[in-house]
C-alpha cells in the first residue's frame, strides 16, 4: 500500500466516532439518491410501458386533417385521440406507397395500416358509440399486443368477425360467438360475430375499440381502398420526435408522436425528474459540506502530526493526497454502505406496497449501474470537498507546528 | 564570531560518502515579522564537518531554535547561504527542500513529536516510508534493529502514545537515523526528561555519532551533556559568542 492511503487510512480511523458519523451521514445521503431514483426510475418505467402498451409509437394521419385541434389535455388523450378519428373525412393518399417510405425509416420496427371512424354497436334495443378500427391482425398485434391480452377467443377477423374490450362486452352483456350489428353515420350496418375479447388495462380503449377487418371497416365507414392512419412503432421511444419528422420528409404526411398524444404524462415525467434532480442535488451538496467539514476539523486537530510528517520529508503534493484521499475514501466507503442501505430501502418498500395479486405497486429499479453511478458520484464529492482542507493542510508550515508543538 | 576559515576543518573524521564539511553556514541572517521586523540572526558563520558531534547552547531567545530550523530546511533564511552536504540550499525549491530534508537530515525534537496514531516500529520506518513510497521488509528490518539499538524492542507494537516520556524520545531517536542522515538535528531532546532518561538518551546520540560517523547538532541546557560533546558553540542574542572544542569530550576517552 502507498505510504498516502496507509497514512490517511489510519488518520481516519483515528478519528473514530468523527469518521463514523461522517460515513453515516454519506451513507443516509447515498441511500436517499439511490432509493429515490430507483422508485422515480421504476415509476417512471412502468408508467410508460403501461401508456405504449396500448398506443403506438407514432400515428401518420393526412395532410390537412390539422383540425388540430391542440390535443389531449386532461383525462384521456386517448378519447381525444379516438374522437378525432371518429371525425375524420379524408384518407391517406397514396398509402401503399407511404407504408413503403414510412417502413424504410431507420428506427421504424413495424407499422400498421387503419382504416378507423366512429360507430354504433346496437344489441338489442341497446346501442353504444364505439370506435371501429380495421386493421391487420398481424401487423396491428406488434404495435398494439392483442393476442398477448385476450381474454378469450382469438385475434381473427376472417369474414365478419369483430374482437371487442371486456369492457363494452360487460355493458353490452356480449360473449364470444354472440352477434352484434355495427351501424356508422352513413346508415351503413352489418351484422357482425363476437370473435375474442381483450383487456388493455385501459377503461377507456377497453369500452370503445372494436375491431375488424380493413376491408370490413372500409365498407363501413365508407372509405372505399382508402385508410385513415399508419400508426408505427420505433425501436426507441424517446428518439420517436426524430423519426417522425424523418417520415414527414418523406411522405409529406402528418406525424404525430406518443409524447404529443400524452404531453401532460410527459410534463409530469419531466418535472418529476426535475424535482427528483433537485432532491438529489442537494443531497450531494450536503454531503459535500459533511465530508469537507470533518476534514477542516481533521487538518486542525492533526496539525502536529502533519507538521512532522512535513519535517521528515513529506512533500506538499503528498500532502496534498493523503487528505484528498480521506475524503475519497469516505465518499466511497459510506457510498457502498448507503447503496446496501439505499437497496434494503427499495426492496423493504416493493415487497411492503403490494397490490392484492402480489404484485409490486411500486416497481423500483435496481440496476448495477446505478449504485456504481452512485458510488463513483460521492468518491468525487469526496475528495473535491477535500480540496479545501487538503490545501490547508499542505500549506501548513512545519518549523510553526514545531516551535509550538 | 567564528571565521569560519579559521575553523580546524578536517577536525572531525571524514567519512566516506563526503568530504568537504557537512553544514557550512555563511551570512546567515533571520528576520521575523511583517509590519515589526525584528532581526534574530545576525549573520551566523558556521562549519560542520561530517561525524561532528557539537553542542550548541545559549540562554532562551537566543535564537537556536531558528539557527536549528533554518539549517533543518524547515524554514529559510532571509540573507546568506546554507550548504548542505555542498548543495546551495537557497537554489533549491520548497519540493526540492522536503526532498533534501527527507533525505539529508534526522530530526530529535524536545516534544518527542511522534505521530500518536502509529505503532513505534511505525514511527521509526516512517521517513523511509516518505522517501520510498511504499512499505518492504528491509525497512521493516532496519526499524526494527534501530529500536532493538533503543532498547525498546519489547515495545515495537506499542501504539507511540503509550509510552514514556524518556521512551519516546529514544524512538525519536531512532527516526532519526533512519534514513541514515548524514546530519542530525536535536533540539533540546532531553529537555523533558529526568536526569536518568536524558542521559539515555545523550548516551545513544553519543553511540549512533560514533557508529554511523554522521554530524551531530544538540541544542541544550545541560552543560554537564555539553560538556561531553566534542564542540560547544554558544549563541547569544543572534550571534556566535563562542566556538570551542572540548579537548575532554567523550570523544578523547
Ligand atoms: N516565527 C517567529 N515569529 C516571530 N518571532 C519568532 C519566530 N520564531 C522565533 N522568534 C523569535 O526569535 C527569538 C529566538 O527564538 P528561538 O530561536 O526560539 O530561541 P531559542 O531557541 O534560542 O530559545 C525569540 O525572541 C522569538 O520570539
Ligand atoms: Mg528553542
Amino acid at each position: 500500500m502507498r505510504f498516502e492511503v496507509i497514512v490517511s487510512l489510519r488518520f481516519l480511523r483515528e478519528g473514530r466516532f468523527q469518521t463514523l458519523l461522517t460515513l453515516a451521514g454519506v451513507a443516509v445521503g447515498v441511500a436517499v439518491i439511490v432509493f429515490l431514483s430507483a422508485l422515480i426510475s421504476g415509476l417512471q418505467t412502468s408508467l410508460v410501458a403501461n401508456t405504449l402498451g396500448s398506443q403506438p409509437h407514432v400515428v401518420v394521419r393526412p395532410q390537412d386533417e390539422t383540425a388540430r385541434r391542440m390535443v389531449a389535455e386532461g383525462e384521456a388523450a386517448v378519447a381525444a385521440r379516438v374522437e378525432k378519428v371518429a371525425v375524420r373525412t379524408r384518407t391517406l393518399p397514396d398509402w401503399p406507397l407511404n407504408l413503403t417510405r414510412i417502413e424504410r425509416v431507420p428506427g421504424v420496427v413495424a407499422t400498421s395500416p387503419i382504416a378507423a371512424g366512429a360507430a354504433f354497436v346496437v344489441k338489442g334495443d341497446v346501442s353504444k358509440a364505439v370506435a371501429l378500427r380495421g386493421v391487420d391482425t398481424d401487423r396491428f398485434d406488434r404495435i398494439v399486443n392483442i393476442t398477448g391480452r385476450l381474454k378469450g377467443g382469438r385475434f381473427r377477423l376472417d369474414g365478419n368477425d369483430v374482437v371487442l374490450g371486456v369492457g363494452l362486452a360487460r355493458d353490452l352483456g356480449l360473449g364470444i360467438g354472440d352477434k352484434v350489428r355495427l351501424v356508422t353515420e352513413g346508415g351503413r350496418s352489418d351484422v357482425f360475430t363476437v370473435g375474442g375479447l381483450f383487456d388493455l388495462g385501459a377503461k377507456d380503449l377497453n369500452e370503445r375499440w372494436v375491431l375488424a377487418s380493413i376491408r370490413n371497416a372500409q365498407t363501413l365507414l365508407n372509405l372505399e381502398d382508402g385508410i385513415t392512419s399508419i400508426e408505427v412503432r420505433v425501436d426507441s421511444i424517446f428518439d420517436a420526435d426524430r423519426m417522425a419528422a424523418d417520415i414527414t420528409d418523406r411522405t409529406g404526411l402528418v406525424a404525430e408522436t406518443w409524447m404529443d398524444i400524452n404531453r401532460p404524462l410527459l410534463v409530469g415525467l419531466k418535472s418529476q425528474n426535475m424535482s427528483s434532480w433537485m432532491i438529489q442535488f442537494f443531497v450531494v451538496l450536503a454531503v459535500a459540506l459533511g465530508i469537507a467539514s470533518v476534514l477542516v476539523v481533521a487538518v486542525v486537530q492533526k496539525s502536529r502530526e502533519i507538521g512532522i510528517l512535513k519535517a521528515i520529508g513529506t512533500s506538499t503534493r503528498q500532502t496534498m493526497a493523503i487528505f484528498l484521499l480521506q475524503g475519497a475514501l469516505l465518499g466511497l466507503v459510506g457510498s457502498a454502505l448507503g447503496c446496501a442501505l439505499g437497496a434494503v430501502l427499495a426492496v423493504g418498500f416493493r415487497s411492503m406496497a403490494v397490490a392484492p395479486d402480489g404484485s409490486p405497486i411500486f416497481p423500483v429499479d435496481l440496476t448495477w449501474t446505478r449504485f456504481a453511478a452512485a458510488s463513483a458520484m460521492a468518491t468525487v464529492v469526496g475528495m473535491v470537498a477535500a480540496v479545501a482542507p487538503a490545501r490547508r493542510a499542505a500549506r501548513l508550515d512545519p518549523a510553526e507546528v514545531i516551535r509550538y508543538g | 564570531m567564528a571565521d569560519p576559515n579559521e575553523l580546524p576543518t578536517g577536525e572531525g573524521p571524514a567519512t566516506a560518502a563526503s568530504v568537504g564539511p557537512i553544514l557550512r553556514l555563511e551570512g546567515v541572517r533571520k528576520s521575523f515579522g511583517k509590519k515589526v521586523i525584528t532581526e534574530v540572526l545576525h549573520g551566523i558563520d558556521l562549519v560542520v564537518n561530517p561525524g561532528e558531534f557539537v553542542a550548541m547552547v545559549g540562554p532562551s531567545g537566543a535564537g537556536k531554535s531558528t539557527l536549528l530550523n533554518l539549517v533543518g530546511l524547515l524554514d529559510r533564511p532571509t540573507s546568506g547561504r546554507i550548504f548542505l552536504d555542498g548543495t546551495d540550499t537557497s537554489t533549491l525549491n520548497d519540493a526540492g527542500l522536503t526532498r533534501f530534508r527527507g533525505e539529508k537530515i534526522g530530526f530529535v525534537f524536545q516534544h518527542h513529536h511522534l505521530l500518536p496514531a502509529f505503532t513505534t516500529l511505525e514511527n521509526v520506518m516512517m521517513p523511509l516510508l516518505v522517501h520510498r513510497g511504499s512499505p518492504d521488509d528491509e525497512m521493516r528490518e532496519r526499524a526494527r534493529q534501530l529500536l532493538v539499538r533503543v532498547g525498546l524492542e519489547d515495545k515495537i507494537t506499542a501504539r507511540a502514545s503509550d509510552l514514556s516520556g524518556g521512551q519516546q524520545q529514544r524512538v525519536a531517536v531512532a527516526r532519526a537515523l533512519a534514513m541514515h542522515p548524514p546530519l542530525v538535528l536535536a533540539d533540546e531532546p532531553t529537555g523533558n526528561l529526568d536526569t536518568h532518561a536524558a542521559d539515555q538518551v545523550f548516551d545513544l546520540l553519543r553511540e549512533f555519532n560514533r557508529e554511523f560517523r554522521g554530524a551531530f547538532v544538540i541544542v541544550t541546557h545541560d552543560l554537564r551533556l555539553a560538556n561531553r560533546c566534542d564542540r560547544i558553540v554558544a549563541i547569544v542574542d543572534g550571534v556566535i559568542e563562542s566556538d570551542t572544542w572540548k579537548t575532554g569530550g567523550d570523544r578523547a576517552t
